[in-house]
């Protein structure tokens, strides 16, 4: 019998019958008495000088309160960049400041030039278009080789260059990895594109600042990941505001993906205006805003090399990346191309020696930030690629030649300064042999053949680092907070559960998952705990949700909190029971004396707590309430394998994935269901990077595809039913519930697997590609194999 | 969205005067142009609703003969036509999604003539006969271009007749994004000839192949376009295909469009 409560139990996810039923409460959703409402004249160009603006015609229109321009925001910060990279020469990483408004010139398309703020919207985009601005057109730099050319115009000019940090991580010294590929039996090159994405959450952003005259205190309600997060940077950073002040609410948020972790400056303008205007002012981004405001994902240009013994041992691995920031440093910019891509370049494998050289380039774009596996998809997605290109290179089996290089012995130390707790990458490998039906492949390629397609398969591996920490290590590295999470467990009188956590539930069901880790501990009911999120007002300091670290991070957190209110509560049942708390047990909900028929019920105990009639008063404190931070002593591995089969139409170069397997270890699971839930959504976003997605700019630094209508979303369609099995499971060792994460893994593992599927199939077919970049549209395709 | 005038009338003559008015623009079923508003791409004056008019959600089947109203939706098509001319009707189901062909009409489409469209290559594919409240252009006279027409300011799309073709067929190649046509074939065979037109490729929007229709009135058979080709140099190149590739999906597209006509 499945568990119907507590740890490893599937219930359905609650906060779903209220978004399914049109009862959820967005950012959107929240009106505020009196609200004014913000319209934001963006750039059309990419690169200019602002040579002037004329506000006062459409100042005189109807409804406008006030016109804000980059000279109101003279006075405070710029938006901060979270992550100091060090460069390979020891030097800080270039960093231009980042205004909420232009301030002088144009960086890109979609860059804020103005802010209306009127009575209805309507009126406020009447205004903008009242506007008069005078622009002094620059050269637009796009394409990332040139923007590290010589003479290229700079998008910033008080910089010395477009150069962000030029980084090397791993062995840094040239010559001795030069060895290692001078003596090499072989070597496999790839150039390849991780083509830039744009998130496209369900539920655009939308921000409301509200300020009261009568106590000085600011509300900023906004569709984050992490509230807490974007108090302590838009106060500290941005408007000098007092914490204590501030109060940032995200109530539901329909999806993030990456794209809400940071601070934009379209929170900042909100708070700073409604002060201003003394009214509450909302923004609510269309979706074509969307496309040109929020952070971008991805858009490496890669050159990897990957050199074997004649035994097919990998020896060293050597890569060589561009990375696009866009024309500012958003908030984790910096931290995405270095240490999350370059400590995750050794993958599952005991390659010794391994070099990451990364430079990253400013760009006349949007800001490019993490997405959804930031960083780790794009080094699974280039050595996964490079292994692969290395075992058709060799004649080698590609399972084969991963499971020789395996890493199998763990605790493991990688040449990119990660520690593996565990792991058994033997283990994953072999369940989605079995779930992926290997065995099988040749009948379905002959039957795929019968009906004039080309099929392919195609396989990778990948492992992630989760929950990153601990904090003292990533601040070494460069990070500008610390990686803990907190909570607050409080009992009420009656015996029911709120915790009030750091994470942020945008789609992860935490409000389903956290309370069975609660409810299995007390022995109690899940429906008898809730949690509380997304108010600074109401729950403790947290980092926010991303990276995979909720459970790890945060749960840890969570149960530390509940051991003490556990360890409470028996100290309060032993007074009860007149016994000795080292004898009590809490097992379903009942506190006994070990070894007697002695009993008294959680309900008992927590009524106890607050009515404090009979309980030891001089030793212990009335009430049942306690707080956890948890800084985890490691990152998270987990770790798994993937399948994919295409078949491909060799008329048309139309991919269709027919099968897809994976076989994840994410430790202990806490609601299996959810996990599935959380690796289709992965799996289904790698595939619309690998097949579909593309953020593509033209020479001028136009978008070109800004709209659902040039930029492929996948649909259902698209994508096939998964085969998902997790029941690997090497937990981790250092966190209390053994507990990996599982959010990202899907969109790192499976773009490899696709792209190895195609080449795969092509190469069934007599074509002679190596490799195309993504996404592997129709066009693509059919160019490839016919180039 | 800018301010404009609303106006539902029930009969076409209603609807003509109410166009009369300068700046005054018809609306179908909205899917192309509310979007248009919303993003303040259009300013009319004032919008004169057609889907309220009886006369232009009439459908009729007279033996070899299919009149489509000009606020028949997409939907309806596809339920009405099922029977008479199915691969109208297949065409119609796989216009957008079940909201776009819920409210979109035949009179939206054509009089939009966007270059992926899908119906611009049935009207043309079958020699329809598109039919205003003043007078009756044929197809080949009808379109002339990118979102262009033979349609006069104010002039409403009242019907469409279809002559039905002994067989025929729509194979639609879909553009990755907007899944309009990145190309569209539409051919049939009719005792007269073979028609072929083609959507979503060509740079002067929907036209016929006629080397096409010469090869398959010869022989209506896959086989018989072997060796043709369309000139890449006229058809459209952009981020979702280069010219060379649409120029290539013509030939696909046709082949199979044929196959399948049977
Ligand atoms: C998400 C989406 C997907 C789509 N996919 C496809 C697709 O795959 N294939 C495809 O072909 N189309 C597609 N469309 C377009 C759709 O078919 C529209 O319905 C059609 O283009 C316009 O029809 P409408 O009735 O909505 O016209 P409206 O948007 O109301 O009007 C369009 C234009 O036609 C004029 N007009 C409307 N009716 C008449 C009339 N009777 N006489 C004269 N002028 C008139 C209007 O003044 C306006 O200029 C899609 C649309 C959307 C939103």
């Amino acid at each position: 019998m499945p568990k119907d409560n507590g740890i490893g139990a599937s219930p359905k996810r609650r906060e779903d019958v209220r978004f399914l039923t049109g009862a959820g409460n967005y950012t959107d959703d929240i009106n505020v008495h009196g609200q004014a409402h913000v319209h934001f004249l963006r750039a059309d160009v990419a690169h200019a000088t602002i040579n002037s603006i004329d506000t006062s015609a459409a100042e005189a229109m109807p409804g406008v309160v006030k016109i804000f321009t980059g000279a109101d925001f003279a006075e405070v910060g710029g938006i901060p960049c979270g992550w100091g990279v060090t460069d390979r020469h020891g030097n800080p990483q270039q960093e231009p400041r980042h205004p909420i408004i232009a301030d002088g010139t144009i960086r890109h398309v979609g860059e804020i030039v103005a802010a209306v703020v009127a009575d209805t919207l309507e009126q406020a985009r009447d205004a903008a278009e009242a506007i008069e601005l005078d622009l002094g057109d620059k050269p637009a730099v796009v394409d990332m080789a040139a923007a590290l050319g010589d003479g290229s115009t700079k998008v910033h000019e008080d910089l010395t260059s477009n150069l962000c940090y030029d980084w090397v991580f791993g062995n840094p010294d040239d010559d001795a990895v030069q060895a290692a590929f001078d003596s090499a039996a072989h070597v496999t090159t790839l150039e390849l594109v991780n083509n830039r994405l744009v998130a496209n959450p369900m539920e655009p952003r939308v921000a409301i600042g509200d300020y009261s005259r009568g106590t000085d205190e600011y509300t900023l309600h906004t569709t984050s990941q992490n509230p807490h997060v974007i108090r302590l940077l838009m106060c500290a950073f941005v408007l000098g505001l007092p914490e204590h002040k501030v109060r940032v609410i995200a109530p539901d948020v329909g999806g993030g993906f990456g794209s809400k972790i940071f601070h934009y400056a379209e929170e900042a303008f909100c708070t700073f205006a409604a002060h201003a205007c003394g009214r509450a002012v909302k923004w609510t981004s269309t979706r074509s805003e969307a496309f040109i405001s929020d952070a971008h994902g991805r858009d490496h240009v890669t050159k990897i090399e990957l050199a074997l013994d004649a035994d097919n041992n990998f020896t060293a691995l050597r890569t060589n990346t561009m990375a696009n920031m866009g024309a500012y440093l958003s908030t984790f910019s910096t931290s995405v191309p270095s240490y999350l891509h370059g400590t995750l370049m050794a993958g599952n494998y005991k390659t010794p020696i391994v070099q990451v050289n990364v430079k990253t380039v400013f760009t006349n774009t949007v800001p490019v930030d993490a997405y959804r596996g930031a960083g780790r998809p794009e080094a699974t997605f280039q050595l996964e690629r490079v292994i692969d290109k290395a075992a058709r290179e060799l004649g080698a089996d590609p399972i084969a030649l991963r499971r020789q290089n395996f890493i199998t012995q763990f605790p493991y130390e990688t040449p990119v300064a990660l520690t593996y707790d565990t792991g058994d990458y033997v283990a994953t490998m072999d369940k989605l042999e079995e779930v992926a039906d290997v065995a099988g492949f040749a009948a379905r390629r002959a039957e795929s053949e019968k009906n004039g397609k080309l099929r392919g398969f195609g396989i990778n591996c990948y492992i992630e680092a989760c929950g990153i920490a601990p904090s003292n290590i990533v601040g070494m590295l460069g990070a500008r907070a610390g990686l803990y999470d907190a909570a607050t467990v409080r009992v009420n009188a009656t015996g029911t559960v709120s915790v009030f956590v750091g994470a942020h539930s945008h789609g992860q069901g935490h409000e389903t998952s956290f309370p069975q880790v609660v409810a299995e501990m007390i022995g109690i009911d899940e429906s008898m705990v809730d949690i509380v999120h997304g108010d600074t007002g109401r729950v403790p300091f947290g980092m926010g949700t991303y990276g995979s670290r909720s459970i790890a991070v945060c749960g840890s957190a969570m149960v530390r909190a509940t051991e003490k209110i556990i360890a409470k509560a028996k100290k309060i049942a032993a007074h009860l029971m007149e016994a000795s708390d080292a004898d009590i047990e809490l097992k379903d909900g009942q506190f006994t004396v070990a070894g007697t028929d002695k009993s008294v019920a959680w309900g008992d105990v927590t009524l106890t707590a607050y009515v404090p009639h009979n309980y030891p008063l001089e030793e212990l404190e009335p009430g049942l309430e306690e707080t956890a931070f948890y800084d985890p002593a490691n990152f998270t591995y987990p770790s798994g394998a993937y399948a994919c089969e295409v078949e491909v139409d060799p008329d048309t170069g139309k991919v269709s994935i027919e099968r897809f397997s994976a076989a994840d270890d994410f430790g202990n699971i806490i609601n299996p269901m959810i996990v599935d839930g959380q690796v289709h959504g992965g799996l289904g976003q790698g595939i619309g990077q690998a097949l579909l997605e593309n953020a593509a700019y033209d020479e001028d630094g136009q978008l070109l595809s800004a709209s659902f209508m040039d930029y492929a979303m996948p649909r259902a369609d698209d994508v096939p039913f998964y085969q998902v099995d997790h029941s690997c499971q090497t937990p981790c060792t250092h966190n209390p519930l053994g507990v990996k994460g599982c959010g990202e893994a899907g969109a790192i593992g499976s773009p490899p697997a696709v792209v190895n599927a195609v080449i795969d199939a092509l190469q069934s077919g007599g074509k002679n590609v190596t490799h195309i970049d993504m996404p592997l549209s129709p066009a693509r395709v059919w160019a490839a194999m016919n180039g | 969205m800018y301010e404009f005038e609303f106006e539902k009338p029930s009969t076409v003559a209603e609807a003509v005067a109410a166009l009369a008015d300068e700046d005054a623009q018809a609306l179908g079923g909205g899917q192309t142009l509310i979007p248009t508003l919303k993003q303040r791409l259009a300013m009319p004056s004032k919008l004169v609703s057609l889907t309220g008019i009886p006369q232009l959600k009439e459908l009729s089947d007279n033996g070899g003969m299919l009149t489509i109203g000009g606020a028949v939706t997409h939907a309806e098509v596809a339920a009405a036509a099922a029977g008479s001319y199915p691969a109208l009707a297949e065409l119609a189901s796989h216009i957008g999604d079940p909201a776009v062909r819920n409210r979109g009409t035949i009179g939206g489409s054509l009089a939009n003539n966007d270059p992926a469209a899908c119906y611009p290559a049935a009207a043309l594919g079958s020699g329809a006969t598109i039919v205003t409240n003043a007078r009756e252009i044929t197809a080949d006279d009808y379109f002339q271009g990118l979102f262009e027409t033979a349609l006069n300011e104010g002039e409403i799309i009242t019907a469409v007749r279809f002559p039905v073709p002994e067989k025929a067929n729509y194979q639609k190649f879909l553009q990755p994004a907007s899944r309009f046509a990145l190309v569209g074939v539409f051919a049939a065979k009719y005792a007269a000839g073979v028609r072929v037109a083609v959507t979503g490729a060509s740079e002067e929007g929907v036209f016929r192949w006629h080397e096409a229709e010469a090869a398959l009135d010869a022989s209506f058979a896959p086989d018989a376009l072997n060796g043709l080709s369309v000139d890449a140099g006229s058809m459209i190149g952009d981020l979702h295909g280069s010219k060379e590739y649409r120029a290539h999906l013509v030939g696909v597209m046709t082949k199979r469009a044929v196959a399948a006509a049977g």
